[in-house]
């Protein structure tokens, strides 16, 4: 809070770039029908983020409706990890407010977590534990009782058979974030937000998070995905949220 | 869910179960370093044995505090604990019964036998470890304040120390007390009692002033 008036000469000069050329281009794939009819679920209103004493994005206006993938672009350092981190809750905006289904998410509390997954750069996998525990705890803290044999085949379907048992010291990179992906087949939030997931995932992996994803949209659900591949989802499903600095 | 988080943290605590030796021997061989340097005078070491031992004690909690969400914090899920469905206060309470039970009761105890080393009658070493059962959880509970408000500062070990010490003082005062006064004859009672007060006051307001730091840590 005290930084936004050391920013404040900053964020003019930013203001007036952006005048001339936009900063948020959300555009819409070539054959995205609006919203059709469909409630917007989520809403970003005038949304400011300062970090330090850089201003990453302000006046950021953006409506999203069920069913929709949002994918996120833009340079390193150009507030990807900000504005994820801003949906879930985890950090509060400088500026602006989220709404999801019209309330205040920060006035929602933890009734809000009930819709979201968040999946971060750093993978939320204890080393200690193995890849069943590590499922198994993390869906019991957010209140889904994940039998052995559920998990397992959870496990199994992420590809990982065999190394269930493993502490997750001992797998790879790719195969602890297979690990903290599992969470997405349990889980049966609404909103997903996934920041950078598809980092040292194999060819195959990456197939997988995007079934994953297109299976979510099906059913209605939203996904927030910052990444730098494409992910080859049809135009009409997909919006772009492309953040400059 | 409270039970998940303390069952998660104890299991944790098992597969590094060195972090926790540590804190016990370091109790053990500071609590053993006053007989060995004042020598065999057993009327002095009766007197200083209530305050050595909760000292060490004190300090011992020092060495287990700064991990007590450091781990979590590294690896990313701490953040998923802020995003749990649930009252970030009930996982910060959970966190905190589960460092009292991995860092705090295996001092209480070893307290009466590293006790034993100060010539004490075995009534005052059942005090102290009574004294110490109920003091104990004073120290998990404040120090997750200072844990949380040091979170992934440089340093954040000797900080930690600076911020929850003094706060300690009156479990202190209040624990080595009651040892010492029913070495002197008198009732323990008064202070024990002073000292669940002051457990039961940092048991209400701590995990709330812990969740507090956790959420500007993690911004």
């Amino acid at each position: 809070m005290s930084g936004r008036k050391r920013t404040a000469p900053c964020s003019q000069k930013r203001k007036d770039k952006s005048a001339r050329a936009c900063p948020f281009v959300p555009f819409c794939g070539s054959a995205y029908n609006g919203s059709g009819g469909q409630p917007t679920i989520l809403e970003l209103s005038k949304l400011g983020c300062v970090r330090g004493d850089r201003r990453l994005f302000s006046e950021l206006d953006f409506a999203v409706s069920p069913g929709t993938l949002v994918q996120l672009t833009g340079p390193n350092g150009s507030g990807k990890t900000s504005l994820l981190r801003i949906l879930c809750g985890l950090l509060a905006p400088a500026e602006g407010e989220v709404k999801w289904q019209g309330a205040n998410i920060r006035s929602l509390g933890e009734e809000y977590f009930t819709s979201v997954t968040y999946l971060g750069h750093r993978h939320g996998v204890k080393d200690e534990l193995s890849a069943v525990e590590n499922l198994r705890i993390s869906n019991a803290l957010n209140g889904i009782e994940v039998s052995k044999q559920r998990a397992r085949a959870v496990l199994e379907q992420m590809g990982l058979a065999g190394r269930e048992l493993l502490p997750a010291r001992l797998l790879s990179e790719g195969q602890r974030r297979r690990v903290a992906l599992a969470r997405l087949l349990v889980c049966d939030t609404a909103l997903w937000l996934l920041d950078e997931v598809m980092t040292s995932l194999d060819k195959g992996a990456v197939a997988l998070v995007r079934s994953l994803i297109e299976n979510h949209l099906a059913n209605g659900g939203i996904a927030f995905v910052a990444t730098h591949q494409e992910l080859g989802l049809p135009d009409t499903l997909t919006r772009r949220l492309e953040l400059t600095t | 869910m409270l039970r998940w988080i303390v069952w998660r943290d104890l299991m944790l605590a098992w597969r590094r179960r060195a972090d926790m030796l540590s804190t016990v021997f370091f109790f053990v061989i500071v609590v053993s370093l006053f007989p060995f340097g004042i020598g065999p005078e057993t009327e002095l070491l009766r007197k200083i044995a209530p305050g050595v031992v909760w000292v060490a004690a004190l300090l011992a909690s020092m060495l287990s505090l700064s991990r007590m969400f450091a781990n979590d914090y590294q690896d990313g899920t701490l953040e998923q604990l802020l995003l749990t469905p649930q009252p970030l206060y009930l996982v910060v309470l959970g966190k905190t019964l589960a460092h009292w039970i991995v860092a705090e009761v295996p001092l209480v105890l070893i307290a009466p036998l590293v006790g034993a080393q100060f010539d004490l009658s075995n009534e005052t070493l059942a005090l102290l470890f009574v004294s110490l059962l109920v003091g104990t959880p004073v120290l998990s509970l404040i120090g997750s304040v200072g844990a949380a408000l040091t979170l992934g500062l440089r340093g954040g070990g000797v900080l930690i120390s600076i911020l929850v010490l003094p706060l300690y003082i009156p479990a202190l005062i209040f624990g080595a007390g009651a040892v010492e006064a029913s070495i002197m004859g008198l009732s323990p009672a008064p202070h024990l009692y002073l000292l669940g007060a002051f457990a039961i006051v940092s048991a209400i307001f701590s995990p709330w002033a812990a969740a507090a730091g956790l959420r500007i840590s993690l911004e």
